[in-house]
């Protein structure tokens, strides 16, 4: 098991195994997202008060869920990075960061687009979970800009690396913000004593669409720290061998 | 069909299903295009350097 | 050495540290005094635009006092580590044997004292065109108070990671504002509320926490991004 984590960590071992586990991450989420699609849009019944304009939740819900964890993946691997100096944890934090962003501004999308007929508004300055998502999508640019700012890679890894962890002081506050401040999201429904508070009708699409999420995003993110990985070890022995031995670009 | 209206919230709802798919579809193209574009500009350093390299 | 002698070694070296910043900003007065013309101006800036509507100057007075306060806090937090950056005092500070995080925490602290709690003091004055009442005024002090001095941890923070780029400046203020708008937003809209009638304590409690936090990680964050930028 130890000697598994320490190939991992060695770029040309994560390379191949990354290679070979995308294509199945692609199949299981889009198979959970296929399944997840159609029964959230029709078979989940309609919800009481919202009527079928709740089913954007099963867009809003994963993206939002992901784009915090994308937060925390880079937010860890950088710190492992800065602290075990493990070269592939640096990337993997480079190759989060866009990806981060992106469901960061579906999920805000989406909720705009779920909150003009629910709320009447597009967007809510007053809600603290809206304002520290739109936070978050903020420090995403910022991290990006950082590196871009800064040309030797090292540097560059390690600079980000502090802001990302002082700024993951931000994804408790987007999650407890609707425990400690009157919003207009609900409270917790998923992660609760007592278990969810849904009907299981709605909450199976739910589930399998966050499973779905999960696996298509680390299929994307896989892809991304590979690019990323053969990009910094341009220059190594390994790195020549794979190009020589012809094998595309998988 | 009847399911697409989604009870008259079907712009809303529709709307986010295909910019989530949309988002997906960039975010794979992108990550695909850099992945070949890394990998093309190392062959190509790599062949022109020849095997001195 | 016994351990008191070390604790007295790190703070006399955090002073040393104020102390030498308040005399450099003594010298010139311009590094105090530019950021408070920048606060009063941009302050100003608003009515102009909007239009001297007396009931819109009291509404909107609390918001644009504090973000032309935030603006002139990162105006003057761009320049924090540039001069010891380029006459060498940075070198010494890395390679003093004093921690480099209460070094760090010394130059937030100065930096509060020397553009901070001016703005502080002279925000009353600048409030009067917002037709502030008295009451009112001094809960934005109050609010600028706590979070100015949150402003001066986290922006020693950013100027560490972009001491010396091309370009830092408008990185600087990038990097600052994500984690500056949980205060902009207290410290503004506590006033509003007062202006209101609401009650006061809540945003000053956020503000007061968001300041201990930041305290409890700055320094160390501020240690690291200095040792990293000048590898």
């Amino acid at each position: 098991m130890w000697k598994f984590i320490h190939q991992l960590a060695s770029p040309p071992h994560f390379y191949r195994i990354a290679s070979r586990i995308v294509p199945w991450f692609v199949f299981a989420g889009l198979l959970s997202v296929g399944y997840a699609t159609y029964a959230g849009l029709f078979l989940a019944p309609a919800d009481y008060q919202q009527g079928d304009a709740f089913r954007i939740i099963y867009v809003h819900v994963p993206s939002a869920y992901l784009s915090m964890v994308a937060y925390m993946i880079m937010a860890v691997s950088a710190g492992i990075g800065l602290i075990w100096r493990i070269k592939l944890s640096h990337a993997v934090a480079a190759a989060a960061a866009p990806l981060g962003a992106w469901f960061t501004f579906l999920a805000l999308a989406t909720g705009s687009i779920w909150g003009k007929p629910m709320w009447g508004t597009w967007w809510e300055w007053g809600d603290p979970r809206l304002t520290s998502e739109l936070i978050m999508l903020f420090l995403y640019f910022g991290y990006m800009a950082l590196r871009g700012a800064i040309d030797d890679t090292v540097k560059a890894d390690k600079s980000s690396a502090v802001l990302a962890l002082v700024g993951a002081v931000n994804v408790p506050i987007i999650h407890f913000s609707v425990e400690w401040w009157s919003s207009l999201h609900q409270g917790a429904t998923l992660v609760k004593k007592g278990g969810p508070a849904m009907d299981p009708a709605m909450l199976y699409p739910l589930l399998a669409m966050i499973l779905g999420f999960t696996f298509l995003f680390s299929a994307l993110l896989l892809r991304r720290v590979r690019a990323e990985v053969l990009f910094r070890e341009r220059r190594t022995r390994w790195v020549k061998e794979l190009i020589l031995s012809g094998e595309g670009p998988r | 069909m009847e399911g697409m209206s989604m009870g008259g919230y079907g712009a809303y709802v529709w709307t986010c299903f295909i910019l989530a798919a949309v988002v997906f579809i960039i975010c794979e193209w992108r990550a695909r295009l850099r992945l070949r574009q890394v990998y093309r500009d190392i062959e190509v350093r790599i062949k022109a350097l020849g095997d001195t390299q | 050495m016994t351990d008191e002698d070390n604790t007295l070694g790190i703070f006399s070296g955090m002073l040393g540290i104020v102390r030498r910043d308040l005399l450099l900003a003594w010298k010139r007065p311009g590094d105090i005094l530019n950021p408070l013309f920048f606060f009063t101006m941009v302050a100003t800036l608003f009515p102009l635009a909007v239009g001297p509507s007396p009931e819109q100057l009291e509404l909107s007075g609390p918001a644009v006092l504090w973000v032309a306060a935030l603006l002139a806090m990162l105006l003057s937090l761009n320049s924090l580590f540039l001069s010891d950056f380029e006459d060498g005092s940075l070198d010494q500070m890395l390679v003093s044997p004093l921690p480099l995080a209460a070094l760090g925490l010394g130059k937030s602290i100065a930096h509060w004292l020397t553009s901070g709690l001016p703005l502080v003091l002279v925000s009353p004055i600048v409030a009067i065109t917002f037709r502030m009442p008295f009451s009112v005024t001094g809960v934005l002090m109050l609010t600028l108070l706590l979070g100015t001095i949150s402003l001066s941890l986290l922006g020693s923070v950013g100027a560490a990671l972009t001491v010396g780029l091309h370009r830092g400046t408008a990185l600087l203020s990038l990097l600052i504002l994500p984690l500056a708008m949980p205060v902009l937003i207290f410290g503004a809209r506590t006033v509003s509320l007062v202006a209101a009638g609401d009650g006061v304590a809540g945003g000053l409690y956020f503000l007061g926490a968001y300041a201990v936090l930041v305290l409890s990680f700055s320094p160390f964050a501020t240690a690291a991004a200095l040792r990293i930028s000048n590898e």
